[in-house]
Parts: structure tokens; sequence; C-alpha cells
């Protein structure tokens, strides 16, 4: 068979997609999104009628994917780092269901926080829910893997985390497909109460997850993802793990690494390797994207009598991603001379594109703000948050998916006046609608602005849930009619939209504007497809 | 062999064309490669840069190592200084001279062509005029890859073919004017350093 030339994301959907899946769930972050978006676009995934569409929010994904392993398919959810906080509720609890059908939750983290809000490490949950997690190196291995997952996911009935980096998502290398699998049968679970978590079923099923635990263990030491490399000079070893183990080995090239280096792809940690490593070398360098979760482990509470080197001593940044040139200085104390960026190179922030809505739905808030000064305005994840940064300097909060609306009505509740929500209208179906119920409620004293550019913008223009269904959800969710308003944001309403936010603050009690144009991105690419 | 490109440029300019045209060349020349690039919130008008590696043997590290570039071919003058620590003492600075002027804080363009100018190999094209000169302003991108054609280690018939196996699905008119401006591009730097 021919390479094919794939992201580690794209790497991945297409493994799932050989590896026989028939489900596919997610919600668009970055830097995941492209697992989705490759399923999408497979002409195997057509054919093989796999179903490949976005849902509501992550922990919508992952229990939907839950369902189609519960009716004994191979399905997957993808997801960004902080979108599996969203999913975390089914994704614990699914450790202890476990799976009938092959289940694998595929999480893109961002160190260094390219487009996210935090760089959490993922690998932590796989910990934390004591399920085995897969750090693919390289594309190839995000491809074997997906296979591999799905295999052992049914031999224990467990869920599979499949945890990469942003550097790995986003990066294409030539990859050598295998011969595809079919797809599972319908098949329900034998044991009919596996997925029923009452405390009596919920005790008895955890107990059968943490005897695996010594399985999932042997796993790892006999999984062809992790790897012991000898090495002569035993005064340093190094446990590599995912994409670091590349940094380390492009200081390497056409040579041989002189210290003995584990490679570490599997989790939970493969003791063998561990015991050698720790017991043939004086010292232990670990090298992780992410959190120092490895290096913690070892030195343990106390520190240990074990020299261990990494994030933690300063060897490493303790934030931020690697590359090759941290893990040369941390392997061999070696800088290399380079040049400097010239002082007339000026910053260039992301901003929003030309005739975008959002600018003059915000033109119009900062008017009326204006008279109230700073500090009114909680916003959320999405293009829009572009406003924080100058010109307009719009909002004063960006937290997690939704959080807009709710935080809005804690101020209020504090006293805050005016307060106002500035969210989107993917975000708003992703998690705004709960916390809009809860102001409807009490009728608090707040104006919600829903930016409703009909896509899901930032990420590259996925389909939002929101298109059309705005003011009906609003209705339904039991704002008052007189007082849910659409405008078109644009320069000529610029006064129509002053006057209505102006209208809508003095209204005591809550209020729904929903400015609505769509997103220049996705109007663009549908012009130029209908040419 | 090997070749580690920074490919630089502004959020929405297309440098990734670039990067698919050459990776595939690349392919096709039996090479390995790796290719990083930036999606999500810098594509909204921020800086953007891809890492390009191509090697005759299986390429490690999905980043170019500070000091390591072969080359920063860039469509905009002062986004081609702002990877300067990524290249490599004998490296190449082969840029587009025409800014991108999308921050109200853009230094004067006469600033940014003096440091340009300080670098050791450096090419300098108005890859912009020259699209348009050819009548296919959209082409400015191969214009680049023309300019950079000659240091990257391909031949330059598998760069024609990429274009060709690229555009190829928007008719032959598409495809002749990116070959012509891939042709003219590669005479420019001809020209360019005879001076």
């Amino acid at each position: 068979m021919e390479k094919m030339l794939l992201l580690g994301d794209e790497a991945l959907a297409q493994g799932a997609i050989d590896a026989g899946l028939s489900g596919m769930y997610g919600y668009p972050g970055t830097p995941s999104t492209e697992i989705m978006e490759y399923v999408q676009r497979s002409k195997t995934a057509a054919d093989r009628n796999i179903h490949r569409k976005w849902s509501a929010n992550e922990k919508t994904a992952a229990e939907s994917a839950l369902g189609m392993s519960y009716a004994g398919k191979r399905s997957m959810c993808s997801m960004k780092h902080v979108g599996l906080n969203v999913a975390s509720d089914c994704f614990m609890n699914s450790a202890i269901t476990g799976a009938n059908g092959g289940i694998i939750v595929a999480v893109a983290d961002d160190p260094s926080m390219h487009s996210s809000q935090n760089e959490q490490d993922s690998r932590n949950y796989g910990k934390f829910a004591l399920m085995p997690t897969l750090e693919p190196s390289n594309q190839q291995e995000c491809y074997d893997m997906a296979f591999h997952a799905f295999g052992m996911s049914e031999k224990y009935q467990i869920p599979v985390l499949m945890r990469l980096t942003t550097r790995l998502s986003h990066s294409r290398s030539g990859v050598l497909p295998k011969q595809p699998l079919e797809q599972n049968e319908l098949k329900l679970p034998e044991d009919k109460r596996q997925f029923v978590l009452l405390p009596a079923i919920a005790r008895k099923r955890y107990r059968i997850l943490l005897a695996n635990q010594e399985k999932f263990e042997q796993e790892s030491e006999s999984s062809p993802f992790n790897s012991y490399h000898e090495g002569s000079d035993k005064t340093t070893g190094i446990i590599a793990c995912g994409i670091a183990y590349n940094y380390l080995m492009e200081n390497y090239i056409g040579t041989q690494c002189p210290y003995p280096v584990l490679k570490i792809s599997q989790y939970p940690l493969p003791r063998n390797h561990i015991e050698k490593i720790t017991s043939e070398c004086d010292t232990v360098l670990v090298l992780e994207e992410g959190s120092p979760m490895v290096e913690e482990m070892l030195k343990g509470y106390l520190g240990s009598c074990l020299k261990v080197r990494g994030r933690l001593d300063g060897s490493l940044p303790r934030d931020g991603e690697l590359n090759p040139n941290l893990v040369l200085q941390a392997v061999t104390g070696k800088d290399v001379d380079v040049l400097s960026v010239p002082q007339v190179v000026a910053t260039r922030p992301p901003k929003f594109c030309n005739g975008c809505g959002h600018i003059d739905a915000y033109n119009a808030l900062i008017e009326v703000m204006k008279e109230y000064g700073d500090g009114h305005v909680l916003s959320d994840i999405g293009c829009y948050t572009l406003a924080a940064l100058p010109p307009f300097q719009a909002i004063n909060s960006c937290v997690d998916m939704g959080a807009s609306i709710t935080m809005a009505k804690g101020a209020a509740d504090a006293g805050l006046f005016p307060s106002i929500a500035v969210i989107g209208d993917s975000t708003f179906t992703h998690s705004g609608m709960t916390g809009l119920l809860d102001a409807v409620i009490e009728n608090t004293n707040m104006v919600v602005m829903i930016l409703d550019n009909s896509t899901t913008g930032m990420t590259g223009g996925q389909d939002s849930h929101a298109v059309d269904r705005l003011v009906s959800i609003c209705e339904g969710l039991g704002v008052d009619k007189d007082h849910i308003t659409r405008v078109v944001p644009l320069k000529k309403n610029h006064d129509e939209m002053v006057k209505l936010i102006r209208q809508e603050i003095n209204y005591k009690g809550l209020s729904v504007i929903i400015p609505t144009r769509e997103c220049m991105q996705t109007l663009k690419r549908k012009t130029k497809a209908n040419k | 062999m090997k070749k580690d490109i920074i490919l630089s440029g502004v959020g929405g300019q297309g440098i990734l064309s670039i990067a698919t045209v050459i990776g595939y060349a690349a392919i096709d020349s039996g090479l390995f490669m790796k290719q990083a690039e930036v999606h999500g919130m810098s594509q909204r008008g921020g800086d953007v840069q891809s890492h390009l590696r191509i090697s005759d043997r299986e390429v490690c590290s999905d980043l170019i190592p500070f000091g390591g570039a072969d080359m920063i071919l860039s469509i905009e003058p002062m986004e081609s200084l702002r990877y300067l620590p990524y290249l490599s003492s004998d490296g190449w600075v082969i840029t587009n001279s025409t800014p991108f002027n999308n921050i109200s804080n853009y230094p004067e363009i006469e600033d940014v062509m003096k440091e340009i100018a300080r670098i050791k190999n450096h090419i300098l094209i108005d890859a912009d005029d020259i699209a348009k000169n050819i009548g296919s302003p959209m082409s400015m991108n191969m214009v680049m890859i023309g300019a950079a054609s000659d240091y990257l280690g391909l031949d330059f018939g598998r760069l024609e073919k990429g274009i060709k196996f690229i555009f190829g699905r928007k008719g032959d008119e598409v495809v002749n004017k990116n070959l012509e401006a891939l042709k003219t591009g590669r005479e420019f730097t001809g020209n360019f350093l005879k001076k």
C-alpha cells in the first residue's frame, strides 16, 4: 500500500476508520478539530456509513460514543483537553461501566496554550480514571494505535484514552495504512446490568477496574509502543514520553544516544522498564510534554533516594511545550548560538476578519458601556473573545464554555448593574442554555448578547447546532418573548443596536439580544463553492 | 540530504499552499517529510509559521531546532525576521518584499528592509508585483516557491508536477498561470544573485 500524507489528527482518524469505526462524535476545539473533519471528508467513512456528525458539546459526544459502544460497535469521540473537563462526568464513569464495543476517547492537548486557556495534561485524567492511555510519538503511531486501542478496549472492556499534543496533531508525515477491518455487528453487552451504575453494581464494576490495573500494566510492559534502548553511559537514563522522544532523537541523528533511553507511549507506566532504568542509572531525566506527571510519580512525595531530573528541578521549564533545543540543554547542558529577532519586528496578534459582524455588535456595545465604565461585560470562548484585545478591550472575562451567562448572573446577583453576557451561537448551544435557564428562573436583571455568526468560527467554521434555533431555544427556556430581539450587526444599523442595548439594560429583568450575521469565512467559502 | 524550511507569513495569506506543493514534490521524490503547521487562533490575521522538514532519512522532530533551518521562506518581509533564531549560520532568507500591514504599529518598511539586507544570504523579491505582471495575482505563493526552487534540493520538474497535482481540478488555465509564476520566480532569483 502507498503511504498517505496525514496530520497526526488525520492519521488517528484514518486508523480508526480502518480499524472498524462505526461512530465518530466530537465538538470542535484546537488542536483536535481535524480528527472529525477528516472522518467527515473521508470517502471510506461515507461508503461505510460511519456516523460522523458534530455533537452539541464534548459531554454529549462522549456519551453518544459510549452508547455506540454499549450497542457493540466501535466508536471514537474527539475533543481538546479542556473539552475533556466537560466530558469528564461521562469519562470517569465510563471507566467503571467499561466498554462493550471498542471505544477511543481522543483528546488533543495544547501545551504552550497556542489556542487555549490552559495547558492541562490529559494523561492525568487517564491516571485519575484508571484507564489505559496511549500517547503517540509520531503520525504512524497515531494510525497504528487506533487498531491497538480498539483491540485492548474490547479485550478488557475498557475505554482507552488517546492523548495527542498540538505539534503532533498539526504536523503531517507519511503514514503506511493497514488492511481495513470490518465493522462490528450490533451486539448488546452480555451482562445487561454492566452499564447500570447503581451503587451495588458500581462497587462491583469498580473492583473489576481495580483488578484490571495489573493487566493494564502488563500490557504496557509488552506494548510495541514502549521500548527500551540500551546505552553505555549509565550516569543518566532518559525517560522520553510521546513526542519528547522525537526531540531527544533529533539531537542524535546519524549517531547513537550514549544514555539508556526508555520511550513511553502507553500507560500505566511499564514497571519492568521503569525498574530497569532506575536501577541501572545514577540519575533519571524525564522528558514529558505537559505536566511533570511521570517525574512526580518517580519522585513520590518525599523525593525518595532516586535522583530525578525534569520539569520540577529546573532541568526543563515548568510550563510550556518542549522542543529539541530545550531537550538538548537538559541532556547535555549545551546551548546553541542563534540570531536574535530584530527589535523592528512588531507583534501581530490575531484579530477580527474584515467585515466581521462581531465588530459591529461590539462597536454598539462599547458605545453604550461608555456610560457605565469598564468591568460590566462577561464573555466567553470563541472568535468574539478577540474583543479583549485593542482597539476594542470590550470584555472582562473568558473562562470556560458557557461561563459568560452564569458569571454575569452571579455578578448581577451580587448587585452589578448593568451585567452583560456576550456569548457566541455555538458556545451557547454547547453550554450556555442551562445557565440561561438559571437566569430565567430568577428573571435575573441582565442582558445576554448571543453573537450569532451561524458557525463555530474560531476552529474554522464547523456546523453550529444553533442555526435558526436561537429564538425558539430562548423562548422554550422561558425568556419573555418581548425581550428576545434579533438584529443585523451592520454599520448602518449601529444606532438601532445602541438604542436596543440601552433599552434592554434599562428593562429590570432578563433580556436576550441576538445580533445575527454569517461569518465572513464561511460566507466566502460558500460563495466560492457556488461559483 | 536534509532541508529544514521555516515558512512564514500572516494568517490567511496562504503559506500552507506553499507547504503542500513542496511537500508533494518531496514525497514524490521518495524523501521523508514532516510538516508542522499552525491552526486555530493565529489564523485570524496573526503571525503564522510552518516547519517543513525534508530528508533522505526518517525525520525525528516535528519542529526545526533553533539555529537549524536551511531557509526561511516568507511571504511577508517583517515575518521573515520573526523566525531568525531558527536560521542556521549559512541559511537563506527568501522573502516577499510586499508588506502585509494589518497592525497599527507596523514598522517603517525601510527599517525592515535594512534588517533583511544585514542577513548574509538573502533574496528579496516583490512576488506580489511579479504575480500581477503575469496576470495572476493569486499566484504570489508560487512565485515564492520559484524564487526558492534552486535551494530546495528538489528537481524543478517535481515542483511543476506538484502544482499540476494540486491545481489540476481548477483547470489548465489556473495550472499554467501557476507554472508561469513558478518559472518567473526562479528566473528572478537567477537575476537577483547576478547583481
